[in-house]
């Protein structure tokens, strides 16, 4: 596990090999260490941790998309680094508004862990995340013809309306 | 506390006076070799055969004879391998045993399990390969109607897609409610004769042929 002084030297580590920006904020919390790195430069810092680092996170345990809603940027991608040399784990976020994350900002990694082809498609399908250069980004869970993208916070449940006797006054004519 | 307890019966029960199985057996092989004479065969005739229709003695071959599709769709489907590979349960009892991996061969349905919007498709269609008559039941909570599940993901009860005629409540139904539903679904087989699910829920027109459009939705392009 990664301590706050490890993130840090990480971090610095990643600031050096990419550039200045790219973290923008380093969060160690209930033991967990994760990078926030701006979308245009995950692909770099992926890179680098992937194989330029001298103790490389060569593993992505997991790659999931999540809604902030209403905080703003509003939805953000993790990525769930493992180093199987340290057997220590990171993470790395970058958070997008959703017309950036429509128009393609993010970019994929499935060049740099094959793993992540069904997973971006998910986070695509269920989030409406747009990774740029993915080959074959399309709906995994949903019907191929589904309008929406279904985790989002905004989006609205489905189902039916449940009826209790203290809301069926807002249905009415329920019996019919 | 006095405990009472029932008299023993001292009398043996008396058995219904018919004949015994060795004299009916004699009777029968005399009648074959032809040594019965005229009022005797009219007699044991009478006393051995039973008439029926032919719908009803096809209807009773159906109700004991259902075979299920190898089909599971999620928990309940353990229940359901259960209810026939288990020797406690034992569905061979009602004749329900033989599960058919083709929907060619099979003429019941079970759906055990939720329903995802991706799997109505697919099984619509194994629905639509299974020959008549055929029959389908609803397993559990989730099939029925969609359960805890009241989101976009799920159908909202089977009855959306297939006519479904007999739902087993339960989350998981036991392989005994399972079992009952079978049952009833065996009753509802004898009791409705010659009706396949088109009569039984006023569908006829709707068959799906392949260049023909019975209701002419179409507008004459097929």
């Amino acid at each position: 596990m990664i301590d706050p002084t490890g993130l840090e030297l990480v971090a610095r580590a990643v600031r050096g090999a990419v550039g200045d920006g790219s973290v923008r904020d380093t969060v160690h919390a209930h033991g967990a260490a994760t990078l926030d790195v701006p979308p245009e430069d995950v692909h770099e810092v992926l890179g680098f941790l992937h194989s330029d680092a001298d103790e490389p996170f060569d593993f992505l345990s997991s790659l999931h998309g999540c809604d902030y809603f209403p905080a703003e940027p509003r939805l953000a991608v993790h990525y769930q680094l493992l180093s199987t040399e340290r057997r220590e784990r990171l993470g790395v976020r970058t958070r997008v508004t959703v017309e950036a994350a429509e128009s393609g900002v993010v970019p994929t990694v499935t060049d740099l862990f094959p793993t992540a082809d069904f997973q971006e498609k998910e986070v695509f399908d269920f989030f409406g995340v747009r990774f740029a250069g993915h080959e074959d980004l399309r709906r995994l869970h949903m019907p191929e013809d589904y309008e929406g993208h279904p985790q989002r916070r905004d989006f609205p449940i489905g189902g039916e309306p449940v009826l209790y006797t203290f809301n069926e006054q807002r249905v009415p004519r329920w019996y019919e | 506390m006095e405990i009472r307890r029932q008299p023993l019966q001292t009398e043996p029960q008396r058995l219904p006076e018919t004949e015994g199985l060795r004299v009916r057996q004699y009777r029968a092989r005399q009648m074959l070799r032809g040594e019965i004479d005229d009022s005797k065969l009219a007699e044991h005739v009478e006393s051995r055969v039973g008439l029926t229709t032919l719908e009803k003695a096809q209807n009773w071959a159906r109700a004991n004879s259902p075979w299920p599709l190898t089909f599971g769709l999620a928990c309940c489907a353990i229940e359901m391998i259960t209810m026939i590979g288990a020797p406690r349960n034992d569905a061979a009892r009602f004749g329900a045993e033989v599960f058919r991996a083709s929907p060619r061969q099979a003429d019941l349905i079970i759906l055990s399990g939720r329903v995802a919007m991706k799997m109505v498709p697919p099984i619509r269609r194994i629905y639509d390969q299974m020959l008549e008559p055929k029959w389908v039941i609803s397993m559990g909570a989730c099939a029925s109607s969609a359960g805890m599940f009241n989101n976009y993901a799920l159908a909202q009860g089977a009855d959306r897609f297939l006519p479904v005629d007999v739902y087993i409540p339960g989350c998981p139904p036991r392989p005994e409610a399972l079992i009952h539903g079978i049952n009833r679904l065996q009753e509802k087989i004898k009791g409705q004769p010659d009706l396949g699910w088109r009569e039984r829920y006023g569908a006829q027109g709707t068959e799906e042929v392949w260049g023909h459009d019975p209701r002419g939705l179409d507008g004459g392009l097929a």
